[in-house]
């Protein structure tokens, strides 16, 4: 198990590289203007046009709901104020939305930690991380911490460029079966030695044909949630399901002091791969910009209801229009992230343009406008916390803190989303408070706290 | 017996601030985010209180316990000092919030603000106090077995759940105050939460310490509830159910 385990690591990059599945999935533009009434694809048109001439201008995205009613230019003005005021009351909305499935993904990961042994014992690192941690002097590990920190964030950057290029020479059935078998390995592989590591936890007899048939429903519901068609909220806690498993993994193969800082490396390499205008995920964006396809639905947490079946379109054409209604200014907004995680950008996708009576779709329209996040995102806090919990000597407070620094800085981060409007890295002002909090309640705070508690004082 | 003392306690210290989040803050987005951030603004006074204690410790060279009462009271100023700092950060977002609202009033009272932000202060004071508490009353163990009192957990749960609704008051009042500039409303808090902590000190006498912060909890409940504009007359009229 543990030889494969080490090969399989090669197959974690692909396990962790998520890419478009957009031209197998969205329809071209064509079919999703012939689903719809003549104005309304009118509406919408100009609507998109609009929005992507304007996508770095001052016009937010977060509150973009025109899509019916009379001309898009004449309710700009009116709409102006109305979406200032949208912007903050869903700009609150959408923090909690993505409030819920981060807090989610980390108390399955730091339950998991403070229950199952296997994810806290050493054994073993990832090919990735080549260089051992176990020397006798401070100065050589923290020379080998930075050294694997190095190798792995070249390793990321080689497969991002890598990515790009195919992308941007349309090797989209490379990609497409690359993203597969990702998927494959982490529904299938990784969820077999988590639930054989719990069961094992609890003392909890489980025969293999059982074992298969759980395996087998769980791994082929995941795949069709997440790649094709599935109710929002079965995709929404799949895609918690797989992050956290990733995270697990991390948090058991990374060496402690090169953990830290391979977090620390990534959150500036992720502000500067998608802020500076030759970064590799800032280049993807604006590739996909150009073609004017949706990027990557399958790697990111959507927070938006996308249409069920029950709807009045067919299916096809509902889900490739829930993809295609992305702007190709907002479409610009996802990014894919490097290979050991997916996408760092946030953005905000509008929902279909119903073909139903307006009135009620209108209300719909409104409260379907959600926010994305990558899962690369989810991750990585899950490891911050994750390791927090694992190694904060069996104190709860750690724990407590980076969690609170986490969503604090994925506040701030909407925050300036809902100011900047355009796409943005979500790791680098968490992952800073995190660490900030981690050291900071792991040193100083413990032995004030446990101090207080042993004496049963409270401040 | 483990879990039951687990769950038990964890009800007694987090029950009434659970069912207070559910019932009037879940709903409400901003009122979610506010609490958050009112546990940010706590995490950094403990910051500072620990940076401080520490440093003290290592330049008196003395022994930790000796030094506790500077740092407690060092650590009860500075979240007040950081209450503070809470409210002067939602007093702009608020007005910020109107700016940008249609009808220029902000969507939240202020008056809301500072009940969340009060409660979040408790929610998180209350969390750090007792969960590693409550984790070690999970695992194997006999209470006071070197002669303490055997009553340890379950006296913790009671100070903590009188925490958490005495930081609820604080918030309330202390907005209050700073929002019509009363010195005594300030000067009362901080001279509250400084009893409530040197009260702690007297551990394990427990009827000196449990006893008089639970008065103190249901004098300053009855002080918030009327600084927020509460009255027996409401009170009855909200018991009869008649009709505004």
């Amino acid at each position: 198990m543990m030889a494969f385990m080490n090969n399989s690591d090669s197959e974690e990059e692909p396990c962790n590289e998520r890419t478009s599945l957009m031209s197998a999935e969205s329809p071209p533009v064509p079919s999703y203007q012939d689903g719809l009434p003549a104005s309304e694809a009118g509406q919408a048109q100009a609507h998109r046009k609009r929005r992507a001439g304007s996508s770095r201008g001052p016009t937010t995205n977060i509150a973009g709901g025109e899509t019916s009613g009379s001309g898009v230019a004449v309710r700009e003005s009116i709409l102006e104020n109305e979406e200032e005021e949208l912007t903050l009351k869903y700009g609150a909305k959408h923090v909690i939305m993505l409030f819920v499935p981060v807090t989610l993904c980390m108390i399955v990961v730091v339950a998991t930690i403070k229950s199952v042994r296997f994810y806290t014992e050493k054994n073993g690192q990832l090919i990735y991380t080549p260089f051992s941690e176990d020397t006798p002097s401070v100065g050589q590990r923290l020379l080998n911490s930075v050294l694997n920190t190095i190798v792995m964030i070249s390793v990321i950057i080689v497969m991002t460029v890598f990515l790009v290029l195919l992308y941007k020479y349309r090797c989209y059935k490379f990609i497409h079966g690359w993203l597969i078998l990702s998927s494959l390995m982490l529904l299938f592989l990784f969820t077999y030695i988590y639930l054989g590591e719990v069961l094992k936890t609890y003392n909890v007899a489980m025969d293999y044909p059982t074992l298969f048939i759980v395996i087998w429903n769980f791994g082929a519901v995941g795949m069709i949630c997440i790649h094709w068609k599935g109710p929002l909220q079965l995709q929404q806690a799949y895609l918690i399901m797989i992050s956290a498993l990733m995270a697990l993994v991390f948090i058991k193969y990374l060496p402690e002091w090169s953990a830290w800082v391979i977090l620390g490396a990534i959150s500036i390499y992720d502000l500067m791969a998608v802020l500076c205008p030759k970064g590799p995920l800032r280049m993807l964006v604006e590739t996909a910009q150009e073609r004017n396809e949706p990027i990557f639905p399958a790697l990111i947490y959507s927070s938006a209801m996308m249409w069920t079946v029950g709807m009045a379109k067919p299916d096809t054409a509902a889900r490739g229009a829930s993809q295609q209604t992305w702007d190709a200014a907002e479409d610009g907004r996802k990014q894919l992230r490097s290979p050991s995680h997916a996408e760092s950008q946030m953005s905000e996708t509008t929902s279909p343009v119903p073909t139903r009576p307006v009135t009620s779709l209108e209300e719909l329209e409104e409260e379907e406008r959600g926010v994305k996040l990558g899962l690369g995102d989810f991750i990585f806090y899950s490891v911050l916390v994750g390791k927090a919990a694992a190694t904060a000597s069996g104190d709860w407070n750690t724990t407590l803190a980076c969690f609170v620094a986490i969503l604090i800085g994925l506040c701030l981060t909407l925050l300036l989303l809902a100011v900047f409007k355009k796409a943005l890295p979500a790791l680098p002002i968490s992952t800073t408070f995190g660490l900030i909090f981690y050291f900071s309640t792991d040193n100083l705070v413990r032995p004030f706290m446990d101090t207080l508690a042993s004496h049963q004082l409270y401040i | 017996m483990a879990a039951a003392v687990l769950l038990g306690c964890a009800a007694i210290a987090l029950g009434p601030a659970a069912a207070l989040v559910l019932l009037t803050v879940a709903a409400e987005p901003l009122l979610l985010i506010v609490l958050v951030a009112g546990a940010f603004f706590w995490l950094l006074s403990l910051l500072a209180a620990s940076l401080l204690w520490s440093v003290w410790v290592q330049l008196s060279g003395r022994e930790d316990a000796a030094l506790l009462p500077l740092g407690a009271a060092a650590a009860v100023l500075l979240q007040e000092l950081c209450r503070f700092a809470c409210f002067k950060m939602l007093k702009k977002a608020d007005e910020g919030l109107a700016t940008l609202s249609k009808d220029g009033r902000s969507p939240l009272s202020l008056r809301r603000v500072a009940y969340v932000s009060g409660l979040s202060f408790g929610i998180i004071s209350g969390l750090f106090s007792i969960t590693n508490i409550l984790a070690d009353s999970a695992g194997p163990g006999t209470v006071g077995i070197h002669g303490d009192s055997p009553y340890f957990f379950i006296t913790s749960a009671f100070l903590t759940m009188a925490l958490v609704l005495l930081h609820t008051f604080w918030g309330i009042i202390f907005f209050d105050a700073c929002e019509r500039r009363r010195a005594g409303g300030l000067g009362l808090v901080v001279g509250s939460h400084l009893l409530t902590s040197g009260l702690t000190f007297l551990n394990p006498w427990y009827e000196a310490s449990l006893g008089p912060i639970f008065i103190l909890t249901l004098c300053t409940g009855l002080w918030a509830f009327s600084t927020a504009g509460g009255s027996f007359h409401n009170v009855l009229k909200c018991l009869s159910c008649k009709g505004e």
